[in-house]
Parts: structure tokens; sequence; C-alpha cells
């Protein structure tokens, strides 16, 4: 399944920005302040100690994207700003689930995770600890295939992404 | 040079030219105080932290420097948040230093402990805690660059006790200035783009119906005379916006006054008729634009300003230009002389002549006061403007009202940095100590703050500080004895049903209270004394004035487009309402 094909419903910002204190929160309460939704949020340092790199991701609908980065920029620790198109970037998120997983679904779950390439991380007796990590739209399908066995816990990261390179094989 | 960190911050300030600081000390910013006592600055002790954020935004508007205010922590904190966020809509250059609580009780919730950089951050062009002694001069130099360059704006810097207090090794430091700054995400364009710029240029070569509509970017940008330049080039009219009053002479032919709420019927309509706007450091605020649907139907717009987010932020500019109004205009009235100047703008006398028609049918007027009646507030400013004791070059700062609307609409300006107003955020209050801060400022010139008797209860205690500190600020209350405007919003729109409105004229006894306060106090009540109260009140000048005008509560404010109309649908004053439009 890809979604290359069809119209991103989201915008994906890569802000880089002065690693110094307060910086995450400066970013969150504009969103909150101009009314924009966060769909999700990952941050951290870049090779460079002295930046960090926060990748926002905020929904087509509430956001009229110019003015979302022209009000960042104006963040006097933010450094850049760029907007990466899904359709031109990598994209990832790391999920983690506990699933019941007794009996014949056991084995099921097993083999999920082997299709989809996850691991298994920890297994008791009726429960197993399984992670992906993937692209969003694989992470979502992983998901919506666990469901019906029974998601004790589930935890996903937010995303993070980078651009594609050119002429990738 | 060992120092510690008090030392080092009052030192900081002395390094970027501050002469004065409006404030008030506590525990938590008792350390800095110390320092003060042997340092060239001026401190004025205000009574309430509030009145040291306008205080310091009076003297920024008039000067063009920033203003400086120093409080201590947590309700002080809290009481100067009004004028942060004041001067944040106004882009008002300030810096505002806070106490905060020892390093180690942050989080806390200590004694007088508030999350100042928390409540702040929205209200602030930049906010910073500092943690460390050594940063202190580091972070004051970049407060300063950060307030007064690209759109201005305030800057608070928070500084725990424990790093400036010389009992604490914590606030121990050596000494230096930093020679530069180094903000890598903060590098404002000034320089507008030059193919844009000639496109404005040709955009403007091809209008019938252009309006220069010129905001408080103007003066911010110190654009005033390229301003006047560009219209007398282009022979083009200008509007000038409640923040941008004094920026183009009010004595001027092309001058056409306020736009917007309450503008002149001539502004406002010129506007919508137009077939271009060129949006000169304005941000195409709700007050102005009315209806955003309807507004300016036809224009075309070229919207010059530099902040980047205001460009398409309200209305999509045709021709956008990022950078500093004054570097703009004067490349563009270049290009225009290059393009052949004055002679090569199309003939422009039609729209000229529609113009001149809207101001001789639709000036303002009101009706005076039949004898024994009350005041009216407009005869009051009429007579104020025109007094021969009244400086032409008066200072003239107002609250937040009717009284407001008045003053913008019937004084004259005809100098930039005269006209001192709250126009982003609309704060009561505002008068009376940004009166004090412009006069501390500009202390050769008159000043004179014109309030609402709401208003003027909100922060009249500073009045102690200016007659303490001989500061001789001119007060007119225009005493209706209402909250005015929201009174005249009931009477147009909740059928008169007057709710909580009513202040009553006599109390307080204003004359009493400003003479308590150490200032000249008269009550006026009748036409016929008020040329003798005016020119008395200008004679004095070793303390601070107040004269309560008893006006004429029906008074309403005309023209006015309602709240959700377009400007189309403005109302003229009821004595002009038949006339052809
Ligand atoms: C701090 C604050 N509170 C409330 C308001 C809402 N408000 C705007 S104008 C006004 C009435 C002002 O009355 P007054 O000072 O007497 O002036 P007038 O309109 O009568 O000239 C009020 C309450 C405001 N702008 N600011």
């Amino acid at each position: 399944m890809s979604a290359a094909a069809h119209e991103p419903t989201h915008h994906t910002l890569s802000v880089l920005v002065e690693n110094k204190a307060g910086v995450l929160a400066r970013v969150a309460s504009l969103f909150a302040r101009r009314g924009y939704n966060i769909e999700s949020l990952a941050v951290a340092p870049t090779d460079d100690e002295a930046f960090s790199r926060i990748t926002i991701v905020v929904d087509v609908e509430s956001a009229p994207l110019e003015q979302i980065v022209k009000q960042l920029f104006k963040l006097i620790n933010v450094v850049k700003i760029s907007e990466l198109d899904p359709r031109q970037s990598v994209e990832r998120e790391l999920l983690l689930a506990t699933v019941r997983a007794s009996g014949e679904n056991r084995a099921r779950v097993l083999e999920l995770v082997q299709i989809f390439e996850g691991k298994i991380l920890n297994v008791g007796h009726t429960e197993m600890t399984v992670s992906l990590e993937g692209n969003p739209v694989k992470v979502d399908d992983f998901e919506s295939l666990l469901r019906p066995y029974g998601i004790v816990e589930l935890q996903r990261t937010g995303r993070v992404a980078l651009p594609k390179l050119d002429r990738t094989v | 040079m060992q120092m510690n960190g008090g030392q080092a911050l009052i030192k900081s300030l002395e390094m970027e030219g501050v002469e004065v600081i409006f404030g008030l000390p506590g525990g938590a910013i008792l350390p800095v105080y110390d320092p003060i006592i042997d340092s060239p600055i001026r401190h004025v002790l205000v009574r309430h932290e509030q009145g040291a954020g306008h205080m310091a935004e009076g003297y920024a508007h008039v000067t063009g420097r920033p203003g400086v205010a120093m409080v201590t922590s947590g309700p002080a904190a809290t009481n100067i948040v009004t004028p942060l966020a004041d001067a944040f809509m106004d882009s008002v250059p300030m810096v505002v230093i806070t106490g905060q609580v020892g390093s180690a009780s942050i989080g806390t919730d200590a004694f007088q402990e508030v999350d100042t950089v928390g409540i702040t951050r929205s209200i602030t062009k930049h906010n910073e805690l500092v943690t460390d002694a050594a940063d202190i001069p580091r972070v004051i130099r970049e407060a300063f660059h950060i307030a007064t360059t690209g759109r201005p704006g305030p800057v608070l810097v928070d500084i725990p006790k424990d790093i400036v207090d010389p009992t604490n090794p914590r606030s121990a430091m050596e000494w230096y200035w930093p020679e530069t700054v180094d903000l890598p995400g903060y590098r404002p364009t000034t320089v507008g783009h030059h193919r844009k710029i000639r496109e404005a240029a040709e955009l403007i070569g091809r209008s019938r119906r252009p309006v220069i509509y010129a905001g408080g970017g103007i003066l911010k940008a110190r654009a005033a005379e390229a301003l006047r330049e560009l219209a007398e080039l282009t022979g083009i009219h200008v509007v000038t916006t409640l923040m941008a009053r004094g920026a183009f002479p009010d004595s001027h032919e092309l001058a056409l006054g306020m736009p917007g709420m309450h503008g002149t019927y001539t502004a406002i309509t010129a506007m919508q008729e137009s077939d271009l706007l060129i949006a000169l450091g304005s941000r195409f605020d709700d007050r102005v634009t009315g209806k955003l649907d309807g507004f300016a139907p036809d224009a075309k717009i070229i919207h010059v300003d530099i902040d980047p987010a205001e460009l398409g932020k309200v209305r999509r500019p045709d021709v956008p230009i990022v950078g500093d109004c004054r570097l703009v205009i004067e490349e563009l009235v270049g290009v225009l002389r290059e393009m052949g100047g004055a002679e090569s703008q199309p003939d422009r006398s039609e729209w000229r002549s529609r113009i001149s028609g809207w101001q001789e049918r639709f000036p303002l007027t009101y009706e005076p006061s039949e004898p024994g009646e009350l005041l009216k507030p407009q005869y009051v400013l009429e007579q104020l403007r025109d007094a021969p004791t009244t400086p032409e070059d008066t200072i003239v700062i107002s609250g937040v009202g009717q009284h407001q609307m008045w003053t913008s609409q019937y004084w004259r300006f005809d100098h930039p940095y005269t006209w001192v107003n709250s126009g982003g955020l609309g704060t009561m209050g505002f008068s009376v100590p940004a009166a004090i801060g412009a006069k501390v400022g500009r202390p050769d010139r008159t000043v004179w703050a014109i309030d609402g008797d709401g208003c003027f209860q909100m922060t009249a205690q500073e009045l102690v500080t200016a007659a303490a500190e001989r500061i001789p600020v001119k007060v007119a209350i225009l005493n209706n004895a209402y909250l005015g405007m929201v009174r005249q919003w009931q009477e147009m729109f909740y059928e008169e049903r007057y709710s909580e409105v009513y202040l009553s004229p006599d109390l307080p006894d204003y004359k009493m209270w400003a003479e308590a306060m150490g200032c000249v106090g008269m009550r006026v009540e009748s036409p016929e004394e008020v040329p003798a109260a005016i020119e008395k009140a200008n004679s004095i000048n070793d303390r601070p004035v107040v004269i309560d005008f008893r006006t004429d509560a029906r008074e309403k404010v005309f023209p006015m487009v309602p709240a959700g109309a377009t400007n189309s649908q403005v109302v003229v004053d009821p004595t002009q309402q038949g006339q052809a439009r």
C-alpha cells in the first residue's frame, strides 16, 4: 500500500532550532496560540549539539501553511524551517505494542510481526510486546491488523522525516 | 573586572545607553536595585508596575529608543503583563527586567514565584530566563538588539535572585561586553526586493484611484519624510491609521485622516473605492478593514512590511515587499523618478474631485452645545488644539474609548511622534503613565493626556509618581460620567439598555483627587470657562495638572462602521445622513 499517489493530508515541517531551554515550549505554544493542530511532534538534538531538530506534522485543514512558517520563523531561536513534501521525503515512526497472545493467537501475532518485519521485544505467558519501525502508513496498517487480537498498551513516537535524496535507487 | 550579576546588569544597561528606568523594587530584584544608587541612570519610582510598563512605552513612542522597566517577581511581573501585551501589539521597543526567585526555588511554588517567562511567552517578541550570572551582559545586549531591530517589540529578561545577589557565590562574574550579537535564527530583512519594488512602481503608474494606507510601521521605521516624498511625487492621497497619526501632516492637501471604524468618511470611502492600496507598515487590522469580505473590493494591494508574516496574513497582496519601510519607500521613490516622476503618473483628476467632494459633504461635525448645556467633548478638543498657548508640536496621549477616537479625529497632527496611543490592545489606563513616560523622554515638549473618566480611574495613581518626580504632564479628563464607548454601543445596538456603564460625574471628586496627588486640579463645566482653564494649565510647568471637563454623555462618535459591517455601510453624523454619497 503506497501513499505516494494520494494528495497529502498533512504538512511536515522540519524545524532547526537552537538547542536552548524552553524552545520546544515556544514552538508548541505558538501552535496553540494561533489555533493550529499539531498531529505529531518529535524533537531531538542534531549532529551539532548547538541545534535540535523538531519535526512537526500538521493536518492540512487547520493549517494555513505559509502563515505557520512565517510565524514560526519569527521565534528568535528558530534557525531554519523546511517543509517536507510527504511525497518527496522519507518518514518514519516507531510503534511499541503489548498484545494479547495466548493460544492460537500467538502464532497469528508472530506471523503478522514477521510479515511486517517487526520485532518481538518481550514475551510473557499471555502477552507479547512487539515493535515496528516504518513509514506512518505501514505503522497504521500494522496497528489496525494487531487491534483485533487485543491491544493492552500502545505507544507510538512522533514522526521524523528527512528529504529524499536526488535520484535515489 | 570582577563584578556581581546585579552590577553587571546595571552596567549592561549603561552600555546600552539607557538613561531612565521605570520601576519598583521588591525582594527578588533587590540586589539589582543596590547598584542603581551608584549609576548615572535615572530611576522613576512608580506606584504600580503597570505604570512602569506604560511609561516605558510612552518613552519609546516619542523617542524611538527602547523604554526600560524593572520590577520584582510574582505579582510585580503579573502587573506588567498588560503593558507587555500592549507593546507587543503596537510593536513598541521595550526591555522589561523582572526579578525571579532564586534558581533553587524555581518550580517549587516559592513565595512570589510565577512562571514569568511562561506567562509572557506569547506577548513578547522574545523572553529569556537567565541562569548564569556570566550570561547577563550577553542577554541584555541581545534583548536590546531584538527589541529595536526588525519589527520592534518588547523583550523580557527574567533574572533569578541568586545570580545577582553579592552574598551568593553564584553571582560572581568577570565583566565583559559582547561586541556583536550571535543569534543564528534572527536576521530581519531590511532591504526590499528590487524587482518587486519595480513592479510596485509600475502598478502605481497604472492606477487611477490609488490610496496610500500608512500604518504605525512608518513611524517605527522613521519613514515619515520618505512617505511625504512619495505622496508628493505621485500626488496620491494618504490615510494614516490610528497608530500612524502624525506620520503624514494632517494639514497637507493629500491628507485624508484616519480610516477605519471611526475614521473620516473620506478616508474610509476612498480606501473602499480605490483601485490600488499602497499599504506601508500597516497590518489590515479588523478595525480598519471592517468586514473583510467587503473591504476595498476593487483594490490591488502593494504591501510593504518588515515582518514577512504580515504579508498575506489578512489580505493577499499583489505585490508583497518585505523590508524596512524607509528603505523601501526611498527606493520606490527613486524608481518612480527614473520612470518619469510626477509627469508619468496618469491623470487622476476625476478621482481627486471625487475625494474633494466627499471631504466637502462629509467633514467631521458635531452640534455645538446650547447655552447652559454640558460641554461637547469635540469642542474641548478644538479649544485645546487651537489655544494660542498650546504649542503646535504638543505630544498628545489618549486612553481608550470615545475620547480616544475624538482626539484622533479632532487633533491636527502635523509632526511625527506627537501621538501616543494604545491601538492594538486598546488598554484603558494607558494614557496617564504613557504621558509621564513621554514627558520623561521629551521634557522639552508640552504633553497633554486626553483621558476618559473610566480610564483615568484605572491608573491615576501614577500622577503621584509624576508629582513626586516633577514630571509636569497635563491631563484633560473628558468626564461624561460613563464608560462612554460601551454606552454608545448599548445605545445603538442594545436598545439603550445601559447595563453597568454609569460611573457618576462626581465620584471621585477629580479636582480634589488631583490635588491630593500633588497636582493642580481644576473643574470646567461650561464652554466659557474652557479657554481660561487651558491657558492656566499650559502656564504651569512645575507640577502635573488635571482638568475635569464635564462633558455631555449623549455625544456619540461618528462616523462609525458598525462591527461586522463593511466599510460601505459607514454611518455618518445624524446631521449628514440625508446627503447623497
Ligand atoms: C482594560 C480595559 N477594560 C475594558 C475595556 C473595554 N472598554 C473599551 S472603551 C471602554 C469605556 C471607556 O470609558 P472612559 O474611559 O470613560 O472613556 P469614554 O469612552 O467615555 O471616552 C471600555 C470599558 C478596555 N478597552 N480596556
